[in-house]
């Protein structure tokens, strides 16, 4: 009897659980009709941060993928003195409140900020741009490509990259045809989570670039714009990015299964290590 | 053929320095037990690790020269390492494997090393023995001035061992390129390498063929890596330059060679023979003792008798009807006995070294 008890108190526990996490997003979907959301994404506030959400953030993507990169592999392969103090440095963004980051970016890049002088001087203006949104995604969402693409490059076998070299290949030879490959699927792994925190960034960007229609604006900040004013709007830019979350998710799962299946051990600089 | 030199290359370890040197034209092995330094010689050899002193040349070709700062990084050393687990790419296929070394007629490769048509496949499906082969292939497709070798034989199962060890003896005696390579195994040293060096602690302990280390083994260390048996005891000198010696449990043995105080008599185990009865002979040693274990090799039987471990072929034991528990006899010649030197592990010499510097 107890034992009964027991099984139908647990599967209830988790029918709540699952429930609760399904039933906002069939309401997104449920509350209006589907012609009706479908109407809305030819509304130009929908197709403007449509615009601006693409273009910023594939330009953060490609920003935090060229310079995240190289970064996360030197963090995965060389120990140096402040090394552990580099790798907190990448994981404070994660932890740090998205409105806290904006005003750091302010701060850093406004006009009486701490480099707002010299980039006045070059003729740079940042804040309220469309340069800033692509800035303030970069910063909140690189950590989390950089995280996993330090775990991908240190689960690469370092002795495949010694046998490259002694294969004749150069160090640029050996990352592009030997521990790439090996690392991809941690990397497009990264690069998901990466891409749908960027994505949802609220607070930092609407601190630093403001929330401007067609310049600004992005889905998140339409979201909370059009709230009272057309909330069928905001349901069919939620729709939208569920979507589009769904996708993201199918792309994290099978890079995280190609990133198991191809690699062990850990990773040194090119397989070499000094002797010093 | 070209002569591959090592001269007083110095690596620090996580214990001690590995200081070495050597000079090879052949196929040399060097033996020790793990954590030696034996893979971090190769790995210096082949530029993965620079060590802190020393000189690594082919021939004319200075590989890494200490003393001037000549460093070659791997890509400029034509040199070909077998890593001990292969370290094939797994996301490329055999031939790919194989070509990465070399662009043009990996197929003669391929085909020489019989797995052209494993050249489709990934690492992933191969066996241990083809995966072997294609490290090796992949490793001479570079058409390297050395061939370095770690463990060649540690990653495969006991009954495919053997033909992989007859395979890659008749390669290696084809080949016209210094080989070096290491295991921890001594008859895996002797199957494959006309010399072979001891390395204990990071320094070179005896080299020789593989036939003079047997004959001759330099300390208690090589006898016993060698395969011989150990025997404590205190020797008395017998006045006509043999000696007679004493076991802890009161065994007196006698040997052949000039020896006095502490000793260790090494034994092969092929040098004894096992009765069922006291041998008449006198001039033979006897050990009378019950059979601990029994473990066949092939052909032949391995029989621990009290503390000693006899060799004797499997015609011998049925002959015998040699169970596990019964008593034995098991006897050697005087002449089958070597006094060997008792080995001092590097800490007590340099504890002794200290203390005779201090005093």
């Amino acid at each position: 009897m107890r034992r009964r008890l027991f099984a139908v108190a647990y599967v209830a526990a988790a029918v709540v659980a699952l429930a609760f996490l399904l039933i906002p997003i069939v309401a997104i979907f449920a509350h209006s009709s589907p012609r009706h959301l479908v109407e809305q994404l030819s509304n130009p506030v929908v197709t403007d941060a449509a615009k601006v959400t693409i273009k910023t953030s594939v330009v953060a993507q490609l920003l935090i993928l060229l310079f995240g990169t190289p970064a996360a592999f030197l963090l995965a392969s060389r120990r140096f003195p402040g090394h552990s103090l580099a790798i907190t440095l990448v994981e404070l963004p994660l932890v740090l409140p998205p409105a806290v980051a904006g005003i750091g970016l302010l701060a850093a890049f406004g006009h009486f900020g701490l480099l707002g002088s010299s980039l006045e001087w070059l003729g740079i203006t940042l804040p309220f741009t469309q340069t800033a949104v692509t800035l303030a995604v970069a910063y909140v969402a690189s950590p989390l490509y950089i995280r996993q693409a330090i775990a991908a490059f240190e689960s690469t076998d370092p002795n495949l990259a010694a046998a490259s070299r002694t294969l004749g290949a150069s160090p640029a030879r050996t990352f592009f045809r030997v521990i790439l490959p090996l690392a991809r699927g941690g990397l497009i792994a990264g690069l998901a989570l990466s891409f749908a925190r960027g994505v949802g960034e609220f607070g930092a960007t609407i601190m630093f670039a403001g929330s401007l229609q067609a310049v600004t604006q992005t889905f998140s900040l339409a979201i909370y714009a059009e709230f009272s004013r057309n909330f069928d709007a905001t349901l069919a830019m939620s729709g939208v990015l569920v979507l589009f979350s769904i996708v993201l998710l199918a792309g994290l799962h099978i890079g995280l299964t190609w990133q198991r299946s191809s690699s062990t051990g850990s990773t040194s600089l090119f397989g070499l290590t000094t002797s010093s | 053929m070209a002569t591959l030199l090592l001269n007083r290359i110095d690596v620090p370890l996580r214990s001690y320095d590995l200081e070495l040197s050597l000079e090879l034209c052949s196929t040399l092995a060097l033996v020790g037990p793990s954590g030696a330094g034996k893979t971090t010689v190769l790995r210096a050899v082949a530029g993965l690790l620079r060590p802190r002193a020393g000189r690594i040349a082919v021939d004319e070709d200075i590989w890494f020269d200490g003393g001037n700062g000549v460093n070659l990084p791997p890509e400029e050393r034509r040199v070909g390492l077998v890593f001990q687990e292969y370290a094939l790419f797994p996301h490329m296929t055999v031939r790919r494997n194989v070509e990465y070394a070399r662009k043009h007629r990996a197929d003669d490769y391929l085909e020489r090393f019989g797995i052209a048509h494993l050249a489709r496949a990934h690492p992933a499906e191969l066996s241990g023995g083809e995966k072997q082969r294609v490290a090796l292939a992949r490793a001479l497709a570079r058409d390297p001035q050395v061939l370095l070798l770690d463990e060649p034989l540690s990653a495969l199962d006991a009954h495919t061992k053997t033909t992989v060890r007859a395979e890659l003896h008749d390669l290696l005696a084809e080949l016209d390129i210094p080989v070096l390579l290491v295991t921890h195994d001594f008859e895996d040293a002797a199957a494959l390498a006309d010399h072979v060096s001891v390395i204990v602690d990071g320094r070179l302990r005896q080299s020789g063929t593989p036939a003079e280390l047997v004959a001759r083994p330099a300390d208690s260390f090589v006898a016993s890596f060698t395969g011989a048996n150990l025997l404590h005891g205190y020797a008395e000198p017998t006045g006509n330059g043999s000696a007679r010696v004493r076991l802890a449990d009161g065994t007196v043995l006698s040997t052949a060679d000039a020896a006095h105080g502490e000793v260790v008599l090494a034994v092969y185990p092929w040098d004894v023979t096992l009765a069922a009865t006291h041998p008449d002979d006198s001039a033979l040693n006897v050990i009378r003792a019950p059979i601990r274990s029994i473990a066949e090799l092939g052909n032949r039987v391995r029989l621990t008798v009290g503390s000693i471990t006899a060799e004797i072929t499997t015609e011998s034991r049925a002959r015998l009807r040699l169970e596990p528990g019964q008593l034995v006899y098991a006897s050697f010649k005087a002449t089958g006995t070597r006094v060997v030197a008792e080995h001092q592990p590097r800490e007590a010499e340099e504890r002794e070294g200290r203390a005779s510097a201090t005093r």
